[in-house]
């Protein structure tokens, strides 16, 4: 918090608008903006406005990392594991140096490199070359001769269980925890190829079970899904003697150069990283990677920039991926409803990574007096897992929402009911009523209760999702003496709009019209924005934006005072002009205005402040906020007894997000996170044939997304659910749009046909198996 | 070291090599239809060779080895980077260019069968600086989000537009069927074609 005389009193609006807003007082620093009011009273913010860079993207004109060529680059390919466990004995690249076109031959998992001789996953990088073309380049791998000595391996997470099976790694290699703060934290036991168990608890879970008059409990499993970015993992590294640059597909810039600068000593100022078109990321673009070290050290090596593209094959193999898991669930809960104890045993596998596990929905999405977890991740010979939109609480939410289902039908309650007895937040309170309405929940029957071979069914689930902040978030406004604007960060466009959003937020504060406002993001040369990961781009760098465009704006209208004869706190700046606001005929155009400047631009850098109610815990760069972001989403199906096809016909979908900024972009993010969803229920599979280790399915033909035909109508709601916390008071939307979809569909399918599918994906072999009419575990 | 390898010398070697005998019946059809009609059909490759690409009203001369898809002609030797290559074998549409009006896979297209054929990818779809209405429907309706498969789907919807005066949202969905999209963009893109199969109508 700002310290005593540094803030001012300032009245908020908060509470839901559709509901009742109230007003809260808060300090806001003194070189902050006044109380932004709700959307209904502002011009550009919330309001459904086209991303800016639509022309470009829709003309083919945006240029994405694959489409970067600088003069004499090189293409550069990475030779790659065919083993799922393996020790290099020795590796010879001789010939491939000797290949016409060849400029650079890296050898990665050689036996000159202590630590980094044994390979653990088909995929596993070995060497890589950098030539001319990439067809000199794939000629080359062919030549290099690895000898190889295989090991055994276990691919499958159950069998890696077992304290016989082939250890993935020993204690000194197996990695500790992750950084995210997933469950695996550093100093948990390694047995076999179990790290944990990770334990969490509150109060007296064994008192808990004991009061309860029900209790429910299953096992629920999740696959292994990709994140299948439809543009690759792609960089093009520049290595010179006065720094490098780097063009990456990347959900951080700032990050990378961070990394970059640790990874090859380089100071900060000698290393830039940039990305215009950015093609998706999904969790899986977060950080410079495998592939971004092995192409810097290509060019280095090379002393010529050097692109590396993945192929669709590398992509599914080690580009990361959703890790696989299996929990246990115990649900103890009174007649009334109200939860007296849950417990949750969970094993999950990121192949040869950490951070697999999911109790945070568990743990905190309902109303419950005693808890217990117990999480394992189990190392496989696999590629290593990584966050995935919604980690964590996606397959936590495949158990939890199910098992509350199961629990309503014990307790003959309906599930809407059961949460509103047992959820504390009014904000999906708020959206139960409405999402009910929409979908006509009071149609719903008695599982299985359609006559006929196609069953309807409804289903509903929950999403919960921590507000995260980037507290290194920085945004720069300029205002040029000819009435132009810019406004700067180094926050990437994964396909979000964030770009638009600022421009909005700039825009409602000179005045003026998003198009008005020239963007320039996604390059490190700018202010230090905050990564597109943990749906928090949008918290972390539009209050920034919002002050520094304030304060702007406070100096361009000490110079309109003078010549408008008014004070300056008695002036505004709307509709394209600067006037006075008692007199709104007292004006001059914002042109006019700034031509005043005695230099030819205004420059303010802000900086993302705590949140004016103070967050709830602070991890170094990041922040979580007080109030956590929701949704809840309802699912109608018609599954097709005879065939096993599950057809997802409508989802309605009621998120919230703090103050919507854009309806227009929050509506395309929240049907893809449904797409998703809808995607994981059903369709995605990362298969691993268990005798060689090889993914079976690397491509996107029989790795199965959901395409045009599978897309039911999807209704979005949006709530506007002020906090008070921000110059913006606005959040993300991405991940919380993804959680609840997939258990939403398994509720509504056991409404359907009355079998209740606790294994993803619920494929049609599936269905049939769980009505028995073919044989199981096929 | 340079194999010259024609068409009719490859079947007879895999029709010797190859065991099963519905095999060399097939193989053996094909080389008597190969020694009446194309027995001094020039041989192509392994070097690059030199074509020239109707492309968006423009014919372009390039040199590409004969196993140079199209998409790899357009966004390397012609620059052309707005077709995009994201699986590489067909399976997501994202490089769907149009060859003589009609949407093809251009990463399954080799340059040197397009012949005459007039290509037409993106970068060409817009007219003096108008946007086709397809490309201004998928702006106002937010039909895009990363954008790495909006190129093809524009041109498959384009094409869809161009050929049918009142599609349904069905027609739209068999347009875009084998198209990928990974944000989940759908539903926009069904909403902006048929709306502007009614600007173009009007």
């Amino acid at each position: 918090m700002a310290a005593e005389g540094m803030t001012r009193a300032e009245k908020f609006p908060r509470g839901i608008a559709s509901v009742e807003l109230g007003e809260v007082e808060r300090q806001v620093p003194l070189d902050e903006p006044p109380a932004l009011p709700p959307n209904a009273a502002l011009s550009s913010i919330g309001k459904p406005t086209p991303r800016q860079n639509g022309r470009a993207k829709v003309t083919g004109a945006t240029r994405y990392t694959v489409d970067v060529t600088l003069p004499g680059m090189l293409h550069g390919r990475i030779l790659r594991s065919p083993l799922p466990n393996a020790e290099v004995r020795a590796i010879d690249v001789s010939a491939a140096q000797r290949y016409p076109g060849v400029r650079s031959v890296l050898v990665i998992a050689g036996p000159e490199h202590q630590g980094a001789v044994t390979v653990r996953y088909v995929g596993a990088p070995v060497a890589a070359v950098a030539a001319v073309s990439m067809a000199a380049a794939e000629e080359a791998l062919r030549l290099i001769r690895v000898d190889y000595k295989p090991l055994p391996f276990v691919v499958d997470m159950e069998k890696a269980r077992d304290p016989a099976a082939p250890p993935v790694f020993d204690k000194a290699s197996a990695p500790q925890g992750h950084p995210s703060g997933f469950p695996a934290a550093p100093g948990l036991p390694l047995n076999g190829n179990v790290r944990g168990p990770a334990r969490d608890s509150r109060g007296d879970p064994a008192r808990g079970f004991a009061e309860a008059d029900v209790i429910v409990e299953g096992d629920y499993r999740t696959q292994v899904q990709t994140h299948c970015c439809l543009e690759p993992h792609a960089i093009v590294a520049d290595w010179r003697t006065d720094g490098l640059t780097v063009h990456m597909s990347t959900q951080f810039t700032a990050g990378v150069r961070h990394e970059l600068a640790e990874a090859f000593g380089l100071p900060l100022n000698r290393v830039r990283v940039i990305v215009d078109g950015m093609g998706g990321g999904f969790g899986s673009k977060s950080a410079l990677g495998n592939y971004g070290r092995i192409a810097v050290n290509l060019s280095r090596q090379a002393q010529a920039p050097v692109r590396l593209v993945l192929d669709r094959q590398e992509e599914q193999m080690d580009s990361g991926n959703r890790p696989g898991t299996w929990q246990h669930l115990r649900i103890g809960a009174r007649r009334d409803g109200s939860l007296t104890a849950i417990s949750l045993t969970s094993y999950g596998t990121a192949g040869v990574a950490v951070g697999a596990g999911m109790g945070n929905m568990a743990q905190a999405l309902y109303t419950c007096p005693d808890f217990e977890s117990a999480q394992h991740d189990v190392f496989t010979n696999a590629g290593p897992g990584c966050a995935m939109r919604g980690p964590g609480n996606t397959p936590g939410a495949w158990g939890l929402e199910q098992a509350i289902d199961e629990l309503a039908e014990r307790l003959s309650m309906d599930p809407l009911t059961l949460r509103d007895r047992i959820d504390p937040s009014p904000v999906r309170r708020e959206e139960r009523r409405i999402g009910a309405e929409r979908i006509g929940w009071q149609r719903r029957h008695a599982p299985g209760a359609d006559s006929g071979s196609l069953k309807r069914g409804l289903g509903v689930a929950q999403s919960l999702w921590g507000a995260n902040i980037q507290i290194n978030s920085a945004c720069e406004v300029r205002v040029m003496r000819d009435g132009s604007v810019e406004v700067l960060s180094s926050v990437q466009d994964i396909g979000t709009g964030i770009g638009t959003v600022l421009a909005q937020v700039v825009a409602e504060v000179l005045g003026l019209q998003p198009a008005d406002i020239t963007v320039r993001i996604g390059d490190t040369e700018f202010p230090a924005g905050p990564p597109s990961y943990g749906s928090r781009t949008t918290a972390s760098v539009t209050p920034p934006a919002r002050t520094a465009a304030w304060r702007v704006l406070q100096s361009l209208l000490r110079e309109a005072a003078l010549a408008l004869n008014a004070a300056p706190e008695d002036l505004a700046a709307r509709g394209g002009r600067i006037l006075v606001r008692a007199e709104p005929s007292r004006s001059m155009s914002f042109g006019e205005a700034t031509a005043l400047l005695r230099t030819d631009r205004l420059a303010e850098i802000a900086s993302r402040s705590d949140d004016y109610g103070g967050f709830r815990r602070r991890m170094g760069d990041a922040a979580l906020a007080q109030q956590d972001l929701g949704g809840v989403q309802f699912a109608e199906v018609a599954v097709d007894t005879e065939t096993g096809i599950v057809r997802v016909e409508r989802v309605v979908a009621v998120q919230d997000c703090g103050r919507p900024m854009n309806p227009l972009l929050i509506e395309s993010q929240v049907q893809g996170g449904v797409l998703m969803g809808l995607s994981y229920a059903l369709f995605e599979d990362r298969i691993l044939d268990q005798h060689t280790g090889r993914m079976v399915n690397p491509n996107l033909e029989q790795y199965k997304l959901a395409g045009p035909r599978e897309t039911p109508t999807i209704d979005v709601v949006v709530l506007e659910n002020y906090q008070a916390q921000s110059a913006t008071d606005a959040y993300g939307i991405a991940e919380p749009a993804n959680i609840a979809t997939a258990p939403a569909i398994a509720n509504a399918v056991y409404n359907a046909i009355g079998v209740r599918l606790r294994s993803l994906p619920m494929t049609p072999a599936a269905i049939l198996a769980a009505l028995g009419k073919v044989p199981a575990g096929s | 070291m340079q194999h010259e390898l024609s068409r009719r010398s490859f079947l007879q070697r895999s029709a010797l090599t190859t065991a099963g005998a519905s095999m060399i019946e097939v193989a053996s059809a094909l080389i008597g239809q190969a020694a009446a009609e194309t027995v001094d059909l020039p041989v192509a490759g392994p070097d690059p060779v030199p074509i020239a690409l109707m492309v968006n009203g423009e014919s372009r001369a390039l040199a590409v080895e004969p196993r140079m898809t199209l998409a790899e002609a357009l966004r390397g030797p012609l620059g052309l980077t707005g077709t995009k290559i994201a699986c590489d074998r067909g399976a997501c549409s994202a490089c769907t260019v149009w060859l003589d009006g009609v949407p093809v896979a251009s990463c399954m297209t080799l340059a040197i069968d397009v012949g005459a054929g007039a290509v037409t990818t993106v970068e060409g779809l817009a007219r003096n600086g108008e946007l086709h209405p397809v490309q201004a429907a998928f702006i106002e309706h937010d039909a895009l989000q990363c954008g790495f498969c909006t190129p093809g789907m524009v041109m498959s919807c384009a094409a869809l537009v161009e050929r049918t005066p009142h599609p349904t949202a069905e027609d739209v969905e068999a347009a875009i069927s084998g198209h990928l999209c990974r944000c989940g963009t759908y539903p926009h893109v069904v909403a902006a074609t048929l709306a502007a199969a009614k600007v173009e109508k009007a």
